[in-house]
């Protein structure tokens, strides 16, 4: 008999306690092994991934884009996967990187904003202690050798603040004004800063749009994990809102000079 | 031995549905010095008497800071307390570290209030011996709390702890409306009061008048029997505090200016005569010589 | 009482000769010296009213509260020993967060009742525990619509329409009968808990109190909050005048 009612206290398992029968003699211990007791082998690449995301600041908050696709390597598996993740009133969350990982996380900050909820006492999680928990959470996974793999970018809007944050799989983190994840970080990233950097609190909503839409075309047309359907996530202080999907114009006969593209003919 | 047949465990119910081992928990915390504490609309402050235990002693610690934003007085058992506020320290960092922000007071004395509850259902442990005033403030402003042993915890505008900590309880329910925000008139007069005298002062002042009233026949409150702890802006005789009003705690020569202030107890109607500081240490025995552990 | 002295009530792990566990009966007892607690279960939603005896003047009102919320859709009441109430709020909030992390759904009230009630259940069974002094009122809106269940110190929960416990349960019980619940709207409910809280308050026996409401249901969104303050105060005006003609 276990004598120590705190042992008792452990929420309850049904794939380890099914009957309920605890307190139980010998409690069994499923908690994680020692990383390095056995041979074991942890995640080492993302399966089902989502490409990337893109934030930036404008006069009224943030706006962050992310198509809608989730690819099982080459192939593009689903299509209408929601990359944008609300996260309590003030912040959105916007993941590329392993979807299972990314569909975790939002599992984990749900719980957590029903936690604050039950609490009850006025005090709010804002964007950065949002972003901070985030953080702490990625490196401590990459800590025990068993990260997320995700980059995220975590944007939001309270008390009048605007705020923008990135954080990866090794835990790694940095704020700016416009913040792109994955491929976006090569190639829409230098027109986002051109766009943005210095006029952060002249854009206007109209403008912030144009600089995503041309951006996310750029990425697409770019981009051979991409899809051209994305969905604009906004957070100001009316709160968030996530849109709906939305396409670009694309224009594709100029590749039909370009070698590789279509039936070979030489 | 013992007072009846359902006082020697705290597992067990009195047919009156009583836990008297926590009962008589709640009684170790009436043996230590008394403590007090006050809230205003812009400050939190925490008044506490010292005992020492010879001339050659020097006086126990009644405060403990936790965090910049939170500061505790106590009444009780001091190692309990140590245990305790040690916990607190670690809820504290804990928060800043996973969600870079200072912990929700309120939280904090929960988090305490939850571990003492359960030495009060199982068998083989004791209660907390020790009960605390912690003061705190966040976005909502001060904050005053109560923990004690029977695992409960209140909020409150003023409120007292310790030995004989009735008689300051009665001060404070007299005087409360005086310095707390709780009615709108009373917070339009404080806020043209705290004009002339400044708020926090006149807060300290009921503070030292509530805590004189615990004393023994005979005692007065010098600067080195009195601990002040505040939160909040810098009061006209402080030096060096920082800009967000992060908790210290004041004893010693600096007490001078409060103590100096106080009116007599005898006179309530002279003016602010200046009272004689600083009375040379006067040696304290502890109020019981059986109970293994120090009491403050 | 015949069971004083007998030495057969020490212990949760003693029966009495005539089979009875007296210690549970004492954690009752608890229960039973504490401020009445109600809720009713409408047909859009349930609410709870508490009224909470408030020892000193010097307490700041509204804090210090004795309904919390276990999840965005179920709040539970207490009466008893106060510190014994959050412990098993504690615990429910973990079994409901354990019933999302296993289904990824919204655990239902009676989910809850039932984990709760068999944690409560396990410490009736030990020498080395006492029973909870609680009898907890949980209540919310799931799929199923509106329910409520009271878990008591025994470990027994059932399900109620209206359901009273605390000191003046008695006459609470009576004022609910009266009610047809079933046909109140949440807002009707808010009027008819505040009239009740009033109405079983001991004014010559009793210290002060602070009557504490909450909801969930359509008119919440479906989340367990305290009511607004507006209706709050509306609720508490339209008790004291109908507390007056009653009496």
């Amino acid at each position: 008999m276990d004598h120590f009612p705190t042992n008792w206290g452990r929420p309850r398992n049904d794939t380890v306690d099914a009957y309920n029968t605890y307190p139980l003699h010998q409690r069994p211990d499923w908690r994680p092994k020692d990383s390095f007791a056995d041979g074991i082998q942890r995640t080492q690449q993302p399966i089902v991934t989502g490409t990337s995301v893109l934030a930036i600041k404008y006069k009224d908050g943030i706006m962050m884009a992310a198509d809608n696709l989730a690819s099982y390597g080459s192939l593009a598996r689903f299509k209408d996967i929601q990359r944008l993740h609300v996260v309590g009133d003030y912040t959105i969350l916007g993941a590329g990187g392993d979807m299972s990982d990314f569909q975790h996380i939002q599992h984990t900050l749900d719980s957590l904003m029903i936690e604050e909820f039950s609490v009850d006492d006025g005090h709010k999680l804002g964007p950065p202690e949002i972003y901070e928990y985030l953080s702490r959470l990625m490196y401590g996974r990459r800590s025990e050798m068993n990260p997320l793999w995700n980059s995220i970018l975590v944007g939001g809007f309270k008390d009048g603040k605007s705020f923008l944050g990135y954080v990866d799989l090794l835990g790694t983190t940095y704020s700016a004004s416009t913040l792109a994840t994955g491929y976006g970080s090569m190639i829409a990233q230098p027109l986002l800063r051109k766009a943005v950097e210095g006029r952060e609190h002249l854009i206007t909503e109209e403008e912030a749009r144009e600089i995503i839409k041309t951006s996310m075309k750029v990425l697409f047309y770019r981009d051979a994990r991409s899809l051209n359907k994305y969905q604009i996530g906004t957070i100001t202080a009316a709160g968030p809102k996530i849109y709906e999907a939305q396409s670009s114009e694309t224009e594709w006969s100029f590749a039909e000079g370009i070698r590789g593209y279509g039936a070979q003919t030489q | 031995m013992f007072r009846n047949t359902y006082d020697s465990d705290n597992t067990v119910f009195s047919p009156q549905g009583r836990l008297h081992q926590v009962e008589y928990a709640l009684e170790a915390v009436k043996q230590g010095s008394a403590a007090v504490g006050l809230v205003s609309k812009t400050h939190a402050v925490l008044l506490a008497l010292k005992r020492s235990t010879g001339e050659l002693a020097a006086y126990q610690q009644k405060m403990i800071r936790i965090d910049d934003h939170v500061g505790i007085a106590i009444a009780g058992l001091t190692s309990d307390a140590r245990v305790l506020s040690n916990f607190m320290r670690q809820q504290a960092m804990s928060s800043r570290m996973m969600f870079n922000r200072p912990v929700p007071v309120n939280r904090l004395v929960t988090s305490i209030a939850d571990k003492a509850q359960v030495n009060t259902q199982e068998y083989g442990r004791r209660p907390y011996g020790v009960g605390f005033l912690v003061i705190g403030q966040d976005q909502s402003g001060p904050h005053l709390h109560e923990f004690s042993p029977s695992g409960n915890s209140y909020e409150y505008y003023a409120m007292s702890i310790g030995a004989r900590s009735q008689s300051a309880k009665t001060y404070l329910e007299k005087h409360f409306a005086e310095f707390a925000d709780c009615m709108l008139l009373f917070r339009l007069l404080a806020t043209i009061l705290s004009y002339f005298l400044g708020s926090l002062e006149k807060l300290i002042q009921h503070g030292l008048y509530a805590l004189r009233e615990t004393l023994q026949q005979d005692k007065e409150l010098t600067i080195n029997n009195t601990s002040v702890g505040i939160l909040g802006p810098s009061g006209v005789d402080e030096r060096n505090v920082k800009a967000d009003g992060s908790f210290r705690i004041i004893e010693g020569a600096p007490l001078r200016f409060y103590l100096d202030n106080m009116k007599p107890k005898d006179a309530p109607e002279a003016p602010p005569a200046a009272v004689p500081a600083a009375e040379p240490t006067e040696p304290q025995a502890p109020p019981t010589e059986d109970v293994q552990m120090a009491e403050q | 009482m015949t069971s004083i002295g007998t030495g057969y009530d020490l212990s949760s792990s003693t029966y009495s000769p005539d089979g009875r566990i007296f210690q549970v009966e004492y954690a009752n007892k608890a229960v039973e010296n504490s401020g009445t607690t109600i809720a009713l279960r409408v047909k859009d939603g349930v609410v709870f009213a508490v009224e909470k005896l408030v020892h000193s003047k010097l307490l700041v009102p509204e804090s210090n509260r004795r309904i919390q919320t276990i999840d965005r859709h179920i709040g539970l009441a207490t009466a008893g020993l106060l510190a014994d109430g959050r412990h098993l709020a504690n615990r429910a909030r973990d079994e409901a967060l354990n019933w999302r992390d296993m289904y990824r759904s919204p655990p239902t009230v009676k989910a809850v009742a039932d984990r709760v009630g068999q944690y409560v259940q396990a410490y009736t069974l030990y020498s080395s525990v006492r029973p909870f002094g609680v009898s907890a009122i949980l209540g919310g809106v799931d799929k199923d619509g509106p329910a409520l269940f009271v878990v008591e110190p025994s470990g027994v929960f059932y399900g109620y329409n209206g359901a009273a416990v605390g000191k003046g349960r008695t006459l609470a019980k009576t004022e609910l009968e009266k009610l047809k619940i079933s046909e109140l709207s949440t807002r009707q409910a808010v009027m008819e808990a505040a009239r009740i809280i009033y109405l079983v308050h001991d004014d010559a026996k009793d210290k002060e109190f602070e009557l504490e409401l909450s909801w969930v249901g359509d008119e919440t969104d479906g989340h367990h909050v305290q009511v607004p303050r507006d209706l709050a105060a509306e609720a508490e005006r339209l008790a004291k005048a109908a507390v007056e003609t009653f009496e």
